[in-house]
Parts: structure tokens; sequence; C-alpha cells
């Protein structure tokens, strides 16, 4: 039988309007960096240079933080919660509107596919500010006592892993519960960061409630150390998310931190192996791997492992890798050289202490980033590729006999962000999920997001929560 | 005439009370310059020990019944109800307290055992929730305990202070490591006396005494400390704390108010779960 081939189906690169250079967005308006350095973003499954992106010093951080605590003082402390709760649910509706614009900026300066940027990414964003617009006035509900208090200024750092998706979630809970925002999004992807400065403007949000300030991670630290910074929000690596709590241990500021995972995604003997097969994908090759609460430490029971890679290797073989702008495809660019090289650099690692690697035969693109699905058997706890963090489509298979050595090895680890159960049995998923160390359980699912549903992590995995109830005690005093 | 019975002061681990591995005191004198003991200066063995003892506890301890846990605070408020006179006797002679200050500090800090006793049960249902997330999935978020968490009590009032440390932490299915103020000890060891005759699995609570400073950078530097109630702990070392303390993320706080559910929810996570909804 022929094998059944999808048409291209691009979406049109010519629905967003790139800029040739953008500015920081500061006090409400765009202006040149003070010392007029600039850095490019690029399209990392071309390699084609999108825009010049203004690159923020020191002096250009003071500026942001001086705006943000006079937007603070002057006009947000003051302004009726309900008025707040009204501006968020304008942008939220402003992004819906723009979805499509958004989506197609993202997946340009991603690589990630369009159809997870137009069906997850930015309907996710779009929801996390609608969500967190009602809790503007409800905050005395939130079991946060009478009357809770924001910190003041936020100086917020995100990845770009989901560049919309995590300003959303940094930006709709700190404005939500009444405080002003210095955003950095990460070196590889500022674009959406910068829309959504238009989409700022868009509402009429008062001047320097939200800055924009696009850099490295020497103007991340600059931001982390500014003095009138009152709360620091990261989602990044774990090592960088130290050093923040090293930098502000002698002073009062706060911290929130979503830091890196090795999740274990747990397949028993009695689950509907076929489910779990779409599971374990959706667990690793969503984004390309590039995912915090992955599940990239896959454990199957030693009496279904051959089924279930046999049916995973048949499902891995239908996996489409290539332009993330066509509708079809399910495995878009790596973000950028250097992960590249990381997930390469691991890879080798898993090959040099002798677990067996597989991937199917596909063909990559010849410019940009690329990796193949690939997965690992036969792998040790001792090898890197099961200890550390990947961030790629690369997948280690351990196996187990009884329950208890699956929960020994699924928390034999110092992270503690997510971690996935497939049984038919209700019972054993609870017996399961109740001794995971972790902070997300997905039971019969995996990757599943939602505003209203907490995320973050046990012990290296981070700080506090997001989203949720209890995603906005990170932002209110004396919570933490 | 009868010569008094002294009594020798030493450490809390696991369930026994071993003396100081490092063989060493320090003395304790009274507001007057009075002799009263020869404590342990707690090393850093003692504390590592400790912690292994709490590691092993903690599975059991946060498995059993909330309704068990509570019925076991309760019960060390009961303990302590018989054996008033003692602490009252110590707190006058560490601290110098009036007679009645320190029968009201007792009995504050009886009554905050029966108040953390009673949130066992309850502070799950406080602090969880189910959330209404859009699409076909049950989702829920359930509190649940840190692990082992080191406990740095203030000086003055020393026993309410140890109590409204240590009462909420174990209340929330933690294990504790409880360092006594090196300026006031004499009650710490008490209480744990209380503890281990009030069926506190052993390992739950270990009470050490000793160097405050020194016991700052060993517990900070310890990779297998979950979280630091660091109320007793000076600014300055609380920097130096909280320095060491990012090697591992552990969770470290302070406390103003004794009764709070802070005190318990701060050294929880939160951990949620979802499950598809279908036939």
């Amino acid at each position: 039988m022929n094998k059944f081939e999808y048409a291209p189906a691009p979406e049109s690169a010519a629905l967003v309007d790139i800029k040739s250079q953008y500015g920081l967005f500061i006090n409400g308006k765009f202006i040149a960096p003070k010392a007029g350095k600039t850095f490019t973003t690029i399209n990392p499954a071309t390699e084609e240079v999108l825009a010049k992106i203004a690159y923020a010093e020191l002096a250009d951080v003071n500026l942001a933080v001086t705006a943000a605590r006079n937007a603070f003082t002057k006009v947000w402390s003051k302004m009726p919660p309900a008025e707040r709760g009204k501006y968020l649910f304008r942008i939220a509706r402003i992004l819906q509107e723009r979805s499509r614009e958004f989506a197609v900026l993202e997946t340009l300066d991603n690589g990630k596919p369009i159809r997870e940027t137009r069906d997850t990414d930015i309907p996710l964003a779009a929801a996390h500010f609608f969500y967190h617009a009602g809790w503007a006035d409800k905050l005395s509900y939130a079991g946060h006592g009478a009357n809770p208090k924001p910190y003041g200024v936020a100086a917020q750092i995100i990845p770009w892993n989901f560049p919309m998706l995590m300003l959303a979630w940094k930006i709709a809970p700190a404005l939500a519960t009444g405080n002003t925002v210095v955003l950095k999004p990460a070196e590889t992807t500022p674009l959406t960061a910068l829309l959504f400065a238009e989409v700022c403007q868009q509402a009429g949000l008062p001047a320097g409630v939200v800055n924009i300030i696009t850099g490295d991670g020497a103007t991340g630290s600059h931001l982390v150390s500014h003095p009138d910074v009152d709360k620091v929000a990261f989602t990044g690596s774990t090592g960088v998310g130290k050093a923040i709590a090293k930098a502000i241990a002698g002073t009062k500021k706060s911290a929130t931190l979503e830091l890196g995972g090795k999740g274990a995604n747990i397949v028993f003997e009695d689950a509907a192996i076929d489910e779990a097969v779409e599971g374990i994908v959706s667990g690793i090759f969503f984004n390309q791997g590039h995912v915090c609460c992955a599940g990239s430490r896959l454990l199957i029971q030693e009496n279904v492992q051959d089924e279930v890679l046999e049916k995973l290797k048949n499902r891995m073989n239908l996996i489409r890798i290539g332009n993330p702008m066509d509708k079809n495809t399910d495995l878009g660019a790596i973000n950028s050289a250097a992960q590249l090289s990381r997930i390469k650099d691991l890879v080798d690692s898993g090959e040099i202490e002798g677990a067996m690697r597989w991937s199917p035969n596909c063909t990559l693109p010849s410019s940009g980033f690329w990796y193949a699905p690939t997965i690992f058997t036969g792998v040790s706890q001792s090898h890197r590729i099961a200890r550390e963090e990947i961030f790629g489509p690369v997948l280690s298979v351990l196996t187990f006999r009884t329950p208890q050595e699956a929960i020994d090895k699924a928390n034999n680890t110092p992270f503690g962000l997510s971690a996935g159960v497939w049984s038919d049995k209700g019972s054993r998923i609870l017996w399961t999920a109740k001794r995971l160390r972790a902070g997300v359980i997905w039971a019969n699912t995996f990757n599943k997001f939602d505003p209203a549903s907490p995320f973050g992590g046990y012990k290296e995995s981070g700080w506090g929560r997001e989203g949720g109830r209890h995603g906005l005690s990170g932002y209110l005093k004396g919570q933490y | 005439m009868r010569i008094d019975v002294m009594k020798t002061y030493k450490l809390f681990i696991n369930g026994s009370f071993p003396r100081s591995e490092s063989g060493r005191v320090y003395e304790v004198k009274d507001s007057k310059g009075k002799f009263l003991a020869n404590p342990c200066l707690g090393s850093r063995k003692d504390l590592r020990e400790s912690v292994v003892a709490a590691r092993t506890a903690h599975h059991g301890w946060a498995s059993a019944t909330a309704f068990n846990r509570g019925q076991i605070l309760y019960r060390v408020a009961e303990i302590m109800q018989g054996r008033i006179d003692q602490f009252i006797a110590e707190i006058i002679a560490q601290e110098g307290a009036s007679p009645t200050s320190a029968k009201t500090q007792v009995q504050s800090a009886i009554d905050t055992w029966v108040w953390y006793a009673g949130w066992c049960d309850k502070i799950d249902s406080i602090s969880g929730s189910t959330n209404p997330v859009s699409g076909p999935y049950y989702n829920f978020s359930i509190p649940e305990s840190l692990g082992v968490v080191a406990i740095f009590a203030d000086a003055k009032p020393s026993l309410l202070n140890l109590v409204a440390s240590l009462a909420p932490i174990i209340a929330s299915g933690n294990t504790a490591i409880l360092i006594a103020n090196e300026k006031s000890p004499l009650c710490a060891i008490t209480l744990a006396e209380c503890i281990s005759t009030s069926d506190v699995p052993a390992g739950v609570v270990n009470v050490l005494t000793g160097k405050f400073d020194q016991f700052v950078s060993w517990a900070g530097s310890h990779m297998d400390i979950d979280g630091i109630d660091a109320t007793g702990v000076s600014k300055n070392d609380l920097t130096e704390l909280k320095e060491l303390g990012a090697e591992n993320l552990k969770r470290i706080y302070s406390f103003n108010e004794l009764q709070t559910t802070k005190r318990m929810t701060n050294f929880m996570e939160v951990k949620t779960v979802w499950h598809p909804i279908g036939i």
C-alpha cells in the first residue's frame, strides 16, 4: 500500500509585519537603548535574520525600573482593582483578536510548529490574561488574608521555549495582584514580547505598568540585582535559578523560580498501551522537547517493554519533521545553534556510556537547526542522559519490575517538576501519584496546561507555583 | 540534708538521648551567673545523623493519617501539662523571667500545640483545591509536606518560640531538626523528653544544642535538608544561610506570628494531579 502523503499546507509569513529594528518598551514608548547597541534575532528554521533588537544595558534597566516604580506609586496602586482587571480583560481580548498574527510571529522567531503556536501557546496565553483579569477584584477571597498587598515592582525573566505563554504566566498574575512589571524575554525569542508591547498600547494600559527590555544574561543580571526591584520571577535553567537565589540572599526581594526537570513517565503493565504511546510522544516530542516538564525519562514495566517500544517506534516513524510554518508539521526546529550543540553533546554521552540510540529515518532540512526524534534504550540511572535535562527531542527509556521500583527510580533526581502515570487501575494511579515527588502529575495524559491549574516544582525544580489560586501568592506580600 | 539529683542535658536524635559525638559541652549560667548545666556542643556529625533520622522517618510520618498526627500532637500538649513546673523553673533560670510570665509562656506553648493539633486534618481542605480546567479532565491540587526541615528558634520567649516553630512543621507531615538557641537550651531538651513519651515516632523530631552560627553554615549547606525555619537567625547569618541554601534551593522562611497557617503551608509543596474524564 502506498504511504498516505500530506500535501504542504504552509501558513503565510505575510500575516505579520516584522520591523527591521525594535527599541526597548519603557514607560509606554519604544525608545532606543542609551548606548545604541543591538543584536539580531533569527528564524531558527532557516537562519534568516528577522530583525535587529535593542540591547539593554544597566542605564536602560535603571530607566525601566524607574518607569515601573513610578507607574506603581502614581497610577497602578491607586487604581480600583476592578478597573485594573478591565485592562487585563482588554489585553486578553486583543490577544484573541490578533492570535493568528502572534502564532505566526512566534513560529518564525522560535521554530516551533505553527500547529502548536496556533492551538496551544497563543490561546493559552490569552486565557491566562482572561483568568487573572477576574482575580484582580477578588483577591480577598483567595485565602491570602483580608487585604493582600502587591510587592511593587516585579522583575521577570522568561525563557525561549514558550515565549508568549511564559510572558502571560508572568505578567497576568503580576498585574492582577497590583504589581508593575519589567520583563526581559529570552535573547533568541524577543519578537512576540515586543508585539505584546503594542497590545499594551492598544489596550491603553497606563505607561510604565509593563516595560519590556531586551538583551542577554547580563541584562537579566542587572535587572535582578536592581535595588528598587521588590520581586523576582524567573523561568529557566536550574543553574541560573540558583545564581538568582544567591544574588538576592541578603536582600528583601522575594522570588518565584520555575526551573529544570527530568520528568518520569511511568507506564504500568495494565496501561492502555496505544494511548500511553500517544502520551509518551506528546510528553517528549511536544515543542521539540524544549519543555521543562517533559516526560524525558520513560519508565516501562518490564513485561510490556517490547510491546511499548515497538508501538513507540512505529509511531515515531510517522512524526513529520520540517518547515514549522507547515500546518502538518509535528516537530519543528531546535531553537538555537547553542541548544542543538548541547543536545548533541548529551546524546554523544549516552552512546559513550553504553545506551542504545534509535531514530526513525527522516530527512532534515539543510539550513536551520534540526534534530531527529531520538530514543535511548538500555539506559541506566547513572547515565548523564538519565540525570541531566537534555531539553530536546531525546527520550531515555528505563524499566522497572515492581511499583515501588518505579517510584524509587522516578524520585531519584534532584528535580521534581512533573511526572506521568499510565494505568487502568484507579487505586494504582492514586498510590503512584501520592508517592511521586513532583508538582504536576499527569495520569493517563501528559503535557496539559491551564490557567486555573497551578504549575511548579518540588526540590530543585523551583520555588512557588504559577497559575490557579496558588499562583497568586507569589505576587502578594508576606505569602512566602 | 538531701543533695539534689542534677540532670544531664543530652541531645535527642532518632528517639534516643545521646551525648554529642564531639564529646564537647558548653556551660550555661542563669541570669545571676550561677551554673545551670553543661549542654552538648552539637557537631556537624550530630546534625548529619539527625538529618538521616529525619529523612528516614519522613515517609511514615507523612503517610500517617492526619487524624493520627493530630492526636499525637495533642498528646504532646497533655504530657507538657504534667511537666508545667519544670518548664517554669527552666524558663525562670535561663531567661531571667518572672514566675508569672514564665507560667503564661508555658501555658501559651501548650495551647499552641493544641491549636496546631487541630489543624492536621484541616490544612489540606483549606489550602488544596479542585481546579476548573478547560477540558475533560479532573484536576486537583493538594499540599504535601516538604520533607526535612531545620528550625532555628529565637532565644526569648524560648519555649513558646520552640513550639510555635516545631508544632506546625510536624503537623503538616514534615520531620524536624530543632536547633535550640544556645542561650536557652534547657527547655528544648525537656521538650524533647515530652516528645519522646508522646508517641511521636523516632526521628520525626530531633533536638540539637550548640553554637547557632556553626549550625547555620552546616544546615545551610546540607543537601538533604529541604527547608529551614530561620525565625531565630540574625540578619547577617540569614544572608549566609540563604546563600548556602541556594545550592539546593532550600525553602527558608522567618515568621512573626506564632499561630498562622503560613507556618504550615510554607513548608508544604502543592501537587496538582490531572486525570481525563471519560467512559
